[in-house]
């Protein structure tokens, strides 16, 4: 649970660290440069306090991760040492590289599920924003509930119902009910109705366009930046999601790094926890993240923020 | 625009159905070469893999695939959601002997007697094999390994400061004084409102009965005098300051074993391996007893062990215990479950002939399992009841106020608590409970 709780807190970091550059930038542009903005010590002061906040347990892991098992409850907190390689190699060689196994599990839950589920919110979005149709009004409102019920909650019922079918502890169990985001949906659809112009897509049936080539080859590029957006969403809380996977799956070549690790420390009481794996897992497991993070920020321009003034 | 949703529509219905036929129909009870009955284990024993991959290369009729749990809880859990779900429950599981009586309850486990099961009582101990059939003609588990509680201390830390061994529970508390004594920052153990096994295992062997089954009537005896006593006893060393609060399996805890600040731990016959994976630098440096006793009288607790389990909805009964009984109780299978898992296996036969060399950790103790089988023979006979969850649960609550607390007077309150708690459970769940 702790490792999940960190690896959240270092992604708020990150999403954090990032609007915050980004306020930055348009701070700087609007006040043209020759005014001056008065040092705010006390808030200056409460920032940093939130930064150390977030930052010491990132480098908690990133310092536990280089001890090994006596080291880790002996030495002193922040007093780096030189095992985290073997710490890695320990890892790796865990059930035959099962940890790996994990990443990639996660890898597709995540990445797989977020591109299906990104367009699911797309074609939703950008129907809900542009045809009426009888009964819109109640599949909307219906949406808007579905944002405010917690994920958490659903699992179980998503549980019994996979169970019906005979899906539970595949694949299928985790990616299925993760590909409707009403959150998604309803991103997409206060993104397609701000940058989608209805002109253009009149103009494109004059033309004889067919409604899904209108979909795809004009609205879909529109609303890439809302996309880039709903995409990372979707991913950070698929990579983080816990309780849907735990409650899924039973065999654990199946499960992503968060179950994987909360197992690692779960041996029960007549086998030791394996807290260097764990804290090692733990600091690998945010990599991709931050990765992904500085290689898509350059696309995630408007936020939601700016998707729902527009609106 | 209308045609393109009613497309939509239809597309996601086909979709579903497709998915929907992925689930294959299970095949007849006679499994070939060609066509195995396959069967699915959930277990949580390390390696466990290993040595069902024996049974596998031998019988290509029947093949087993193990799914690692998270430990013993965890599993348990996932089983009764798959049962009330009424598919996704495997064939086989690993339970320990307190989760046999809610598994029966909730009719998660299939009755074994028919297949073959009944023939195997004489391979293990009376209390091991009453714990798999709850005192009753059916069998619901095949015994895989049990866990006699054992003392564990450091062997040159006792010889530095001249402490003996304590073999009574007077001379346990004596030598807890002493050793904080000489040094303020060590402790002999510490009493842990984390783990109600541990708890149990200690009630146990002052002849608790926690739970027994009178005609039809459930009885509840938390609250009575051998469980007061040990609580009392442990209240008392809490209070004085010799013995520590803290609960065992956190960090701080294993810094404790490494630093030797924890100079001893009751544990159960699989510690050597929670040793070595904690503190695996004082290798060599402990040694294993039995558990002090009260006044003399030879009597052991069980922490832990655990049976292999064949669920309602495994529709290959027999292989499974076909399986199951060679798991437990050949002698290769037992020798490779001794090597590859560590445990320390139910059958009696089959772990006088597979355990003869100390474990790596206890190098220095020839006769370790010597002691666990003097641990192992005295353990008295203890009966677990439908709600253990509810109890532990409740021990982990009110133990851990108590330990907070520091008094003798809370830790007899929770033991008060506990027991109501697991009556009000047991009558709220529509048990009959006798007074």
């Amino acid at each position: 649970m702790t490792v999940t709780t960190e690896t959240r807190a270092a992604v708020l970091h990150d999403v954090d660290a990032a609007s915050a550059r980004r306020a930055g930038r348009t701070g700087r542009g609007s006040n043209g440069g020759d005014q001056r903005v008065p040092v705010a010590v006390g808030s200056t002061a409460v920032l940093l306090l939130g930064a150390l906040y977030c930052l010491l347990p990132v480098a908690w892991v990133l310092i536990a991760s280089t001890k090994d098992a006596s080291e880790l409850f002996s030495t002193f907190t922040f007093a780096p040492s030189t095992h985290l390689w073997d710490n890695i190699v320990a890892l790796t060689e865990y059930r035959d590289g099962l940890y790996w196994r994990w990443m990639l599990n996660t890898a597709l839950y995540a990445g797989v599920g977020a591109i299906i589920s990104t367009y699911v919110s797309a074609l939703s979005g950008y129907a809900l924003a542009k045809y009426t149709f009888p009964g819109k009004g109640v599949v909307f409102k219906v949406l808007l509930m579905g944002v405010l019920v917690p994920g958490v909650i659903l699992a179980i019922p998503q549980y019994l119902l996979l169970a019906q079918a005979g899906l539970t502890n595949t694949y299928w169990s985790v990616l299925l009910p993760q590909l409707i985001s009403p959150y998604g949906i309803y991103l997409a659809r206060i993104y397609a109705a701000a940058a989608v112009p209805t002109d253009i897509i009149e103009s494109a049936r004059t033309e004889g366009a067919r409604e899904l080539y209108i979909f795809h080859r004009i609205a879909l590029p529109m609303m890439g930046p809302g996309l880039v957006t709903i995409f990372l969403f979707q991913f950070v809380a698929v990579w983080n999601n816990f309780m849907l996977p735990y409650i899924m799956l039973g065999n654990d070549e199946l499960f992503p790094i968060t179950v994987g690790l909360s197992g690692l420390l779960n041996q029960g009481a007549s086998l030791p926890a394996m807290y260097t794996l764990v804290i090692t897992g733990a600091l690998l497991s945010v990599v991709p993240l931050i990765a992904l993070f500085l290689v898509l920020q350059r696309y995630w321009r408007v936020d939601l923020a700016a998707g729902a003034v527009k609106a | 625009m209308r045609a393109a949703f009613r497309t939509g529509a239809v597309a996601t219905l086909a979709a579903a159905a497709l998915i929907m036929t992925g689930c294959s129909a299970d095949t007849g009870s006679e499994g070939t070469a060609d066509d195995p009955i396959e069967l699915t284990y959930w277990a949580w024993a390390p390696n466990l893999d290993k040595v069902v991959d024996l049974w596998n290369d031998e019988h290509p009729e029947i093949q087993v695939t193990v799914n690692k749990q998270d430990g013993g809880d965890p599993a348990i859990t996932k089983l009764l959601t798959a049962i009330k779900a009424g598919s996704g429950a495997p064939d086989l599981i690993q339970a320990e002997y307190q989760k046999i009586p809610t598994l029966v309850s909730s009719d998660a486990l299939a009755d074994l007697s028919d297949a073959g099961a009944s023939d195997l009582a004489d391979q293990f101990s009376d209390g091991t094999w009453d714990s798999v059939t709850l005192g009753g003609d059916a069998v619901y588990a095949i015994p895989q390994d049990t866990g006699p509680m054992m003392f564990f201390y450091r062997d040159d830390i006792f010889q530095q400061l001249g402490l003996s061994v304590p073999t009574t529970w007077d001379e346990y508390a004596a030598v807890a004084r002493a050793l904080h004594a000489a040094d303020p920052s060590k402790y002999l153990g510490t009493f842990s409102a984390n783990d109600a096994g541990w708890f149990a295992g200690l009630a146990q062997q002052a002849k608790s009965e926690w739970w027994s089954i009178d005609g039809e009537a459930w009885g509840v005896g938390i609250d009575e005098e051998p469980t007061q006593r040990v609580a009392e006893y442990w209240g008392g060393l809490v209070q004085e300051g010799v013995i520590d609060n803290k609960p065992m399996y956190t960090p701080e805890w294993n810094a404790g074993l490494n630093d030797g600040t924890q100079v001893g731990w009751l544990g159960a016959v699989w510690g050597p391996g929670v040793l070595s994976g904690n503190a695996a630098d004082t290798a060599g440096l402990w040694k294993a007893a039995t558990l002090p006793t009260w006044g003399g009288d030879a009597s052991n607790g069980n922490w832990g062990g655990s049976s292999t389990a064949v669920t309602s909805q495994s529709k290959n009964v027999e292989a499974a215990v076909e399986f199951a009984t060679w798991l437990n109780t050949d002698p290769d299978a037992v020798q490779a479950l001794v090597t590859e898992t560590g445990i320390y296996p139910a059958s009696t036969d089959a772990a006088a002939s597979s355990l003869t060399e100390a474990p790596e950790f206890f190098s220095n103790q020839a006769d370790f399992y010597d002691v666990a089988a003097d641990a192992a023979a005295s353990v008295a006979p203890f009966q677990y009841g439908p709600n253990v969850n509810v109890a532990f649960s409740a021990y982990n609550d009110e133990f851990a106020k108590a330990a907070e607390a520091k008094t003798v007077d809370a830790f007899l309150a929770a033991v008060t608590a506990m027991q109501q708690v697991t009556v009000d459970d047991l009558e709220s769940s529509g048990f009959t409970v006798a007074d």
